[in-house]
């Protein structure tokens, strides 16, 4: 008789706290969650009109331990049930970072379990492991409030960064023209639902770059919607909300989905995946699952919940990781400006 | 009963591990480091030196503020954390009280102070001969408003912390010969000072561990011009 090895479940905890929301999660090999819970400051932030760095870390403070205890409590779980903890390393709000970073250090210490710092953006990318499992060669559109990147994955924690923005994130734009349009904060999920409802659109400029370039620029598009606006009122006439919305979403769609597409046809990938806040766009996910239908490439998006910043995509980028060997030790620290390095050949 | 005090409300990093009313190990060190990366390997390291494992402690006391935003905060989270995930109680003290109690054997007002920057400062005043009773409450002061509060109270003041040098002329041409500077010294936290003055002090539930947050003496910048807007608006 042949001899029977089970490989043992790997249970990870991970902890996300780079920007507004403090979140924990409990995740089995790498794919199934087991918990995941997060508690969001948006409601704390709507009054200021965007994320206050200061305000983020306080609430940060107030309710790190009672996260990570709810994650442990619904996954029914103590700490010496885990293998490791994995902790958003950067990039993102330097006093946001070091709040999850160190109770983080502070729970592997005590529990004595290792400790691995993550990718926020490898996060992201990893949602889509909690999904369905993840085919290689893979193409991931990253759209956030703070990147837009296409990034190419030859193999499990493998990154090429073949494109990014140049000047501003789509959601960064996103922010900008609600501002214009006076949609009060967050007001990207408002634009895509009003360009959802109009009759009609402003035609805007697209914005290419050079022919064969996967980056992206939007600062161009944001300065036509500024300028559309401020003519208007010089003539003292009114703007269509509903038009400028979709003219500017069409737009942003329209060449996020344009560049996507090139890059999967060049590199022949097996899979593309949306990761990031922005993907939670109706009006950018229906685009590309038209596109990617039409192409007969599996196209793939996280559901909401996990399309918006959490703990899970943490845990499962981390599972890769340790599954790879790597380790922080206690002098882990925050790093706003952390570059995506590959974790495997 | 076994203590571990964490200070890291300011540049200065000090823990400390006490086991019935007997320091074990003390460490203070005061440079210009990022406190996040230094915080736990100094826990870790006292810890190793002495020989206890974490789950072997009894309470934690921490620097509750105010001070640096982000030192404080540091040090707070990673006694939050302990305290949760070993279910031992935290106990917070006032980072100013853990300064003034280096200067306790000096008979009159301690004035512990941190530099806020802009000529502002975190400071109390504590009267010695009461038990370092607050005469000037923790606070987020003008030095001169301080100052002028100071010299109401008509007696000799004694000017503890590191920061005190950064406003040593101000304080004398102010005050004059009732101004006394502690020596040096003494300007550094303690964290085993920290657990003596923790240890006057009822121990709390575990259950107020997770409600337990800094003591900031401030309002975070944009809320203070929020509320003032919403003043302008009545």
């Amino acid at each position: 008789m042949g001899e029977f090895i089970m490989e043992k479940d790997l249970y990870i905890l991970g902890i996300e706290s780079s920007c507004d929301e403090t979140a924990a999660s409990i995740v089995k090999n790498g794919h199934e969650i087991v918990s995941n819970v997060v508690a969001s400051q948006i409601e704390s932030h709507k009054r200021f009109g965007g994320v206050v760095p200061e305000i983020a870390s306080r609430h940060h403070v107030e309710q790190v331990t009672i996260v990570i205890e709810e994650a442990l409590l619904q996954a029914n779980m103590k700490p010496e049930d885990l293998d490791a903890v994995c902790v958003t390393e950067g990039p993102g709000l330097v006093g946001a970072l070091l709040i999850g970073i160190n109770a983080a250090k502070a729970f592997a210490f005590a529990n004595n379990l290792p400790l691995v710092g993550v990718h926020h953006i490898a996060g992201h990318i990893y949602a889509n492991a909690l999904i369905q499992p993840m085919e290689f060669p893979l193409l991931a559109l990253v759209v956030s409030g703070g990147h837009t990147e296409l990034v190419l994955m030859k193999n499990d924690g493998c990154f090429e960064l073949i494109g990014e923005t140049r000047d501003d994130a789509a959601g960064e734009a996103y922010d900008k023209v609600a501002r214009v349009l006076n949609i009060p904060y967050p007001g990207g999920p408002k634009i895509d639902q009003l360009a959802h409802e109009s009759d009609g659109a402003v035609d805007f400029p697209r914005v290419w770059l050079d022919h064969d370039s996967y980056d992206f620029s939007f600062s161009g598009l944001k300065s036509a919607v500024i300028n559309y606006k401020h003519n208007a009122d010089q003539r003292g006439e009114e703007i269509n909300p509903m038009h400028v919305a979709k003219g500017f979403q069409d737009s942003v769609v329209e060449v996020l989905t344009a560049k996507t597409l090139r890059a999967a046809r060049e590199f022949n990938v097996k899979q593309v995946i949306a990761a990031g806040g922005v993907s939670a766009n109706k009006g950018l996910r229906t685009a590309l699952e038209e596109a990617f239908e039409k192409e007969g490439i599996p196209f793939y998006v996280p559901p909401l919940k996990l399309c918006t910043d959490n703990a899970a995509m943490i845990a499962a980028a981390g599972s890769s990781m340790f599954k790879a060997g790597k380790r922080s030790d206690l002098t882990l620290n925050g790093r706003p400006g952390l570059e995506l390095v590959s974790w495997n050949k | 009963m076994i203590w571990l005090g964490i200070d890291t409300a300011n540049s200065p990093l000090a823990v400390a591990i006490v086991k019935d009313g007997q320091i074990l190990t003390a460490e203070v060190t005061n440079i210009k480091v990022n406190h996040s990366a230094g915080v736990m390997p100094a826990i870790e390291h006292i810890f190793k030196k002495v020989s206890i494992s974490p789950k072997e402690i009894d309470a934690i006391a921490v620097s509750q503020g105010p001070g640096s935003y982000t030192g404080v905060r540091i040090g707070v989270t990673i006694a939050k954390t302990l305290s949760w995930t070993l279910q031992k109680p935290l106990v917070g003290v006032s980072s100013l009280q853990v300064l003034a109690a280096n200067a306790a054997m000096f008979q009159g007002i301690i004035c512990s102070l941190i530099d806020a920057r802009r000529q502002n400062v975190y400071a109390a005043a504590y009267d010695s001969t009461m038990g370092l009773a607050p005469i000037v409450e923790d606070g987020h002061y003008s030095m001169l408003g301080l100052l002028e509060q100071l010299k109401e109270i008509g007696k000799p003041v004694l000017f503890v912390g590191h920061d005190v040098d950064n406003f040593w002329g101000l304080i004398q041409q102010e005050l004059g010969n009732s101004a006394i500077r502690a020596p040096y010294a003494l300007d550094l936290p303690s964290a085993a000072q920290l657990i003596h003055l923790a240890e006057q002090q009822e121990l709390p539930s575990i259950d107020a561990t997770h409600t337990f947050v800094p003591k900031y003496c401030r309002l975070a910048e944009a809320e203070a011009n929020w509320l003032k807007e919403q003043k302008g608006k009545q």
